[in-house]
């Protein structure tokens, strides 16, 4: 039987037109024994939201590390708006991230800096012709955006993990990116906080018009914030396509995984 | 009574024979690792300096960092310094004291004092004191960094973690180092002439003048640079051990341990080998 569901596009077979923001070709990545992916490949356009789901130890977020460039794949190719990322030197790869945000999985605020600063912290190294007050003016604007312009002078530690979640987007889009990158964003977060951080990705997403990548676990989150959801199991994309497509698919990890 | 019975191949596990992986006895493999293991992490030591020379010369120079580490490596840790050297200059006026007095070698005593502490004890105690408290603080911070993913998130946002981490520090601990020593030196020749001044009336003037007789800069300089590189070993391997680490909790503190361990003893084994390049181009 075919492991694909046949109603969804196939993984590979995704076209590689002009909108596509970020294609990943044919991924594999192993740490010494383990295989944790074995031949992914997914394609996100411009201004479309893809969530990766599956198991824990899937391969989730090493796939999100692989298409930023914190990791590098084993074969395969990780494309940005057309250009390949393999093989590039480290400041070229820098060029392409600073079109790339990333909400880390525990947000991963530097614990010496305060929230304001945790914000300010690519601006400061990437628009050196911005004034303080410039970017201040601009840091307000980005915890605004995320609902926390009271705790700017906060240390991540004296902020509940939501919080955290919320300055960590705030970062996240402080060079304006137009891809943006979320590793289980609402993991570890109650039912009321989660469904304020879908609802502010969600507006983010309208505001903001980038081409995301979710990893999650969460069924209910990815549902609501996702275009198209792509499952993952034992490093391979089981299949791929709307939550209706999931939902009807007869493959038997995908049935149980719905569950 | 140990029964020593030699391993017949009968007394091999059936499931073993026919594997693809060759049976290797444990005596073998246990030997064969940690050398295997240690020239890995000299490898690895080796690529991590060339990245950070490369990160370091070029810019943009991440000034900001290295003034906060000037004061954080430097400026707290001279305190800490100071009280090692003071302590040291006391034990060794009192020990020096005692056995030039058995030998009525008691007007050398100033000299002994003011050579063993510029020489070797100053700079020594100086690298031993930061490889404990700079070691161990660069370690664990850069660990807790690793394993929280903040210095991913550094990377994520298009900044070089060993220019904005690494480089700064090192360079802040060979910087430091000679200063720091500089410190220790004085507070043990202090505290070694206070020593002996309790016992026997003699003013500070004096014994600078009497323990100073015959010494030139050679005597000064030398073992006072010294110490830049042991400032070198510390932070490359404190920062190494830092940036490398895996596991949570656990590997942090794996990692401030490590960091002290080898930074203390890679400062020994330098110094032994710095002695003797010392005594023969500074003879």
């Amino acid at each position: 039987m075919d492991t694909i569901d046949q109603i969804a596009v196939k993984p590979g077979e995704a076209d590689v037109d002009s909108s596509a923001a970020v294609v990943a070709e044919d991924l594999h990545k192993s740490f010494g024994s383990q295989h944790v992916l074995d031949g992914v490949s997914l394609t996100v356009r411009r201004g479309e939201t893809l969530a990766v789901l599956g198991r824990s130890g899937s391969g989730k977020s090493v796939l999100l590390k692989l298409i930023i460039g914190l990791e590098k794949p084993d074969s395969g190719s990780v494309r940005i708006h057309g250009g390949d990322i393999a093989g590039l030197a480290l400041d070229q790869i820098g060029e392409i991230r600073k079109k790339m945000g990333f909400l880390f999985q525990h947000a991963a605020l530097y614990d010496s800096l305060t929230v304001e600063q945790n914000v300010a912290f690519p601006l400061q190294h990437h628009k050196k012709a911005m004034s303080s007050s410039e970017r201040e003016d601009r840091v307000r604007q980005l915890l605004a955006e995320v609902g926390m312009l009271d705790g700017f002078e906060k240390m991540p530690s004296d902020i509940s993990g939501g919080m955290q979640k919320r300055v960590g987007l705030a970062r996240a889009l402080a060079l304006e990116p137009d891809i943006l990158l979320l590793d289980e964003p609402t993991a570890g977060l109650d039912p009321i906080s989660s469904a304020e951080i879908n609802d502010l990705i969600l507006k983010l997403q309208e505001e903001h018009h980038m081409a995301s990548i979710v990893v999650t676990h969460d069924l209910h989150s990815a549902k609501t914030i996702a275009d198209r959801l792509a499952l993952l199991n034992k490093g391979t994309v089981v299949i791929e396509g709307s939550f209706e497509q999931l939902q009807e698919s007869d493959v038997e990890f995908v049935r149980e995984f719905l569950k | 009574m140990i029964d020593a019975k030699p391993i017949a191949i009968a007394d091999i596990d059936p499931s073993l024979i026919g594997r693809k992986t060759p049976f290797v006895p444990p005596t073998v493999s246990s030997a064969k690792g940690p050398i295997i293991e240690s020239l890995e992490w000299f490898g690895d030591l080796g690529l991590f300096l060339w990245q950070v020379v490369r990160a370091a010369v070029t810019p943009p120079y991440e000034f900001r960092e290295l003034f906060r580490q000037l004061d954080e490596i430097g400026s707290k840790s001279l305190p800490l310094v100071a009280l090692a050297g003071a302590a040291t200059g006391v034990v060794l006026s009192l020990e020096a004291r005692y056995s030039l007095t058995r030998f009525g070698a008691k007007s050398l005593l100033p000299a002994a004092i003011v050579f063993s502490v510029i020489h070797e004890t100053g700079p020594i105690i100086t690298g031993l004191v930061v490889s404990g408290r700079v070691g161990a603080g660069i370690g664990a911070e850069l660990a807790s960094m690793k394993v929280t993913e903040q210095i991913d998130a550094i990377e994520a946002s298009s900044v070089n973690p060993y220019r904005l981490l690494v480089a700064p520090r090192i360079l802040v601990c060979i910087l430091m180092l000679p200063l720091l020593t500089l410190g220790a030196d004085l507070c043990g020749l202090v505290m070694g002439w206070a020593a002996q001044a309790l016992v026997e009336p003699l003013s500070f003037h004096q014994f600078i003048t009497s323990g100073f007789k015959g010494a030139d800069f050679n005597d000064l300089l030398p073992p006072t640079f010294k110490t830049a590189v042991f400032g070198l070993i510390i932070g490359l391997i404190a920062c190494f051990q830092g940036m490398r680490t895996k596991g949570g909790a656990e590997g942090v503190g794996r990692a401030a341990t490590s960091s002290v361990v080898l930074s203390s003893l890679f400062v020994i084994l330098a110094d032994v080998v710095l002695v003797k390049l010392i005594i023969m181009f500074f003879p």
